[in-house]
């Protein structure tokens, strides 16, 4: 067992343990063993988790490298009990103890304010005399538990590894919610973002402790008074990354027009799905590719709008305008349909030609080669006419894609590009 | 003890210095064309990846498309993405189908201005997924045409850019660059900047007419004037 503490000084005084319910919930990037002491602090166990960051060190930094992004001061200590990791914390000595035989020596120097005892208990211990565990331990152990109640004795056991601890963990709730006040009214996107990338962080935490990620989520900008600004990011593929969503959210905020301050912000994403684990693979390329693909589509409709950034797909019915349709990403229904020659560019809106002497002109005089394909369009879409197309060259041999409808002349309708 | 010096036939062996007499050796593949003739020109026998290559159409509607037909079908059948940014017309679902491209690979992004084409094709560039980034966008200065070489520089994408033959006078970073002009009922292709040695003389690829999954009429007999 390894335990790492997180003293949150400035949570002591906090009405509630809300916001340390959100540190938990980031917490569960390092390990899902994550149990809150009171309202100001978190004990992780990590032993299991030490490989996959690459020792204590490297998963200290990190930890630290959070608490800074997320704008919190934390005392971190560690220790093979919970007790002990907590009372080092609490004492703000930021030791690392991995073996059980040192503990008492490192405990020794703590002053008794870090003891869980009632007042009275301790009171009694500093009218004795009494200013460190150090000097609580050396006393007799029986005379200790008649004084002091057998409660003390039994903190000291914990620490010191003689008794077991029983600790409730956290359990992350089936939706996520965080919000965050702001300590100034803010009217620019930029230090929203910061705000963003903290519960960010926070989501990507509860995100991997649950093993799922999110399909989208809400941004919610409280304002002093008026109605909330909420912006709603989607997701084409569940995503935990919270770079990604950090990116994708400043996309969105640059473009969000502020017309009140803000002054707190939510986070809440509601639609959560298991997520399958990003093993490792042999064929790296392939996994990057695959996940790649989802994470550019939202970049680019971040950035563009949904309507910019379309697939395409054919479309079961012989009227050219309708067979080539602009669709959402990945929903391309597979039709069987022949078509005969078609070109690769379709105007938008067919062109009228210039005819003379019975020759339509596009840049000179047309060359009719294939031809003519009968469409009737159908009577139910606008007015009913028949066309006779033809792949037509030019003089400089382009290839264009031309019809004649009886009464009312030649038309360009596409490009042989 | 100081670093040995470089010796000729160590630097010749580098991707990036070349004899001028030869084609450049390319350390990435590249993607057949689908023409042997034009294939045999090219550094690597094909459209380079990772770098940008231009063309130049003299007109519109020449080939210019058909030209690439091949190489995209081989990326969308190997599952490649094919990033289609700011064209000039809707690209056209029954042809693109016939050219055995597969619909379900293609990315239409459009964008209202030159910005957002090249940030997104960029972000395309950038992306594992895309095999081709083909972008028609407008006139473009040098330093615009340096940074879309470097975010191809290093991926494995196709990234082709579309540009007016006036554009042929203009320096660029790019690493291929070809005019594109008819040559009775094929298509002329000048090269005009390759990896390697010049090439004086256009290749000539027979691009074929444009295909359909069913004929449904014999071509007309060769008369100007429909009856």
């Amino acid at each position: 067992m390894l335990w790492i503490a997180l003293y949150f000084p400035c949570l002591v005084e906090a009405a509630d343990d809300s916001e340390l319910q959100q540190l938990a919930a980031w917490a569960g990037r390092y390990t899902p063993n994550v149990s809150p002491e009171k309202t100001c602090g978190l004990l992780l166990e990590v032993a299991g988790s030490l490989k996959f960051y690459g020792g204590l060190p490297a998963l200290v930094r990190s930890m630290r490298a959070d608490l800074k992004t997320m704008g919190y001061h934390a005392a971190l200590a560690g220790a093979p009990t919970a007790r002990a990791a907590w009372w080092l914390a609490r004492a703000e000595r930021s030791r690392f103890i991995a073996t059980l035989p040192p503990l008492p020596e490192a405990l020794a120097p703590l002053p008794l304010a870090v003891l869980d005892s009632e007042a009275k208990t301790l009171n009694l211990l500093r009218r004795s005399g009494l200013r460190t565990l150090g000097e609580v331990m050396g006393l007799p152990r029986d005379s200790l538990a008649k004084r002091c109640g057998q409660a003390l004795l039994d903190q000291f056991d914990r620490a010191t590894g003689r008794l077991p601890e029983v600790r409730p963990y956290f359990q992350p709730p089936p939706v996520f919610h965080a919000r965050q006040a702001l300590q100034t009214e803010v009217c620019h996107a930029e230090p929203l973002l910061h705000v963003a990338r903290r519960l960010l962080l926070q989501l990507g935490g509860y995100l991997l402790a649950r093993n799922a990620g999110i399909e989208g989520f809400d941004f919610v900008l409280q304002h002093r008074d008026g109605p909330c600004t909420t912006i709603d990011i989607g997701l084409v593929a569940p995503s935990r990354d919270s770079a990604h969503l950090l990116h994708l959210l400043r996309e969105r905020l640059e473009r969000v027009v502020l017309r009140e301050p803000v002054r707190e912000v939510r986070l809440h994403a509601e639609h959560i799905h298991a997520l399958a684990d990003d093993n490792a693979s042999l064929f790296h390329d392939e996994i990057s590719a695959s996940q790649d693909w989802p994470r550019l589509v939202e970049q680019l409709r971040a950035r563009l709008g949904d309507d910019s950034v379309r697939g395409l797909a054919l479309a079961a019915t012989h009227r050219p305008e309708d067979a080539s349709v602009l669709t959402d990403i990945g929903s391309a229904p597979r039709v069987d349909t022949r078509f005969g020659l078609r070109p690769l560019w379709l105007l938008s809106a067919p062109k009228a030609l210039v005819e003379r002497q019975g020759v339509p002109h596009y840049d000179g005089p047309l060359k009719l080669l294939i031809g003519p394909e009968r469409i009737q369009s159908s009577w139910w879409s606008g007015p009913y006419e028949g066309r006779d197309y033809f792949v037509a060259q030019t003089p400089a041999h382009a290839l264009l894609w031309v019809y004649r409808v009886a009464a009312r002349g030649w038309y360009l309708h596409g490009w042989f590009a | 003890m100081l670093p040995r010096a470089p010796v000729l036939t160590d630097l010749l062996v580098r991707s990036d210095i070349r004899r001028a007499t030869d084609l450049a050796r390319v350390a990435r593949p590249s993607v057949p064309t689908g023409f042997p003739a034009l294939d045999a020109q090219l550094p690597g026998g094909g459209w380079p990846s990772g770098a940008l290559t231009e063309i130049l159409p003299a007109h519109q509607g020449i080939g210019e498309l058909r030209l690439l037909g091949p190489a995209l079908a081989g990326l969308s059948r190997k599952g490649r993405r094919l990033a289609w940014i700011a064209p000039p017309h809707l690209p056209y679902a029954p042809a693109l189908d016939a050219a055995d491209i597969d619909l379900s690979t293609l990315l239409i992004v459009r964008t209202t201005s030159l910005t957002d084409t090249l940030w997104a094709a960029e972000q395309c560039l950038r992306s594992a997924a895309c095999g081709a980034v083909l972008l028609w966008p407008q006139q473009l200065k040098y330093a615009e045409l340096r940074r879309l070489q470097l975010a191809a520089d290093g991926t494995d994408a196709m990234a082709v850019l579309f540009r007016p033959p006036s554009a042929a006078d203009q320096a660029s970073p790019a690493a291929l660059r070809l005019g594109l002009a008819t040559a009775d009922g094929g298509l002329a292709v000048r090269i005009l900047k390759r990896r390697g040695a010049a090439l004086q003389s256009p290749v000539r690829v027979e691009i074929g007419p444009p295909t359909a999954r069913t004929q449904f009429s014999a071509p007309l007999p060769d008369t100007t004037t429909p009856a």
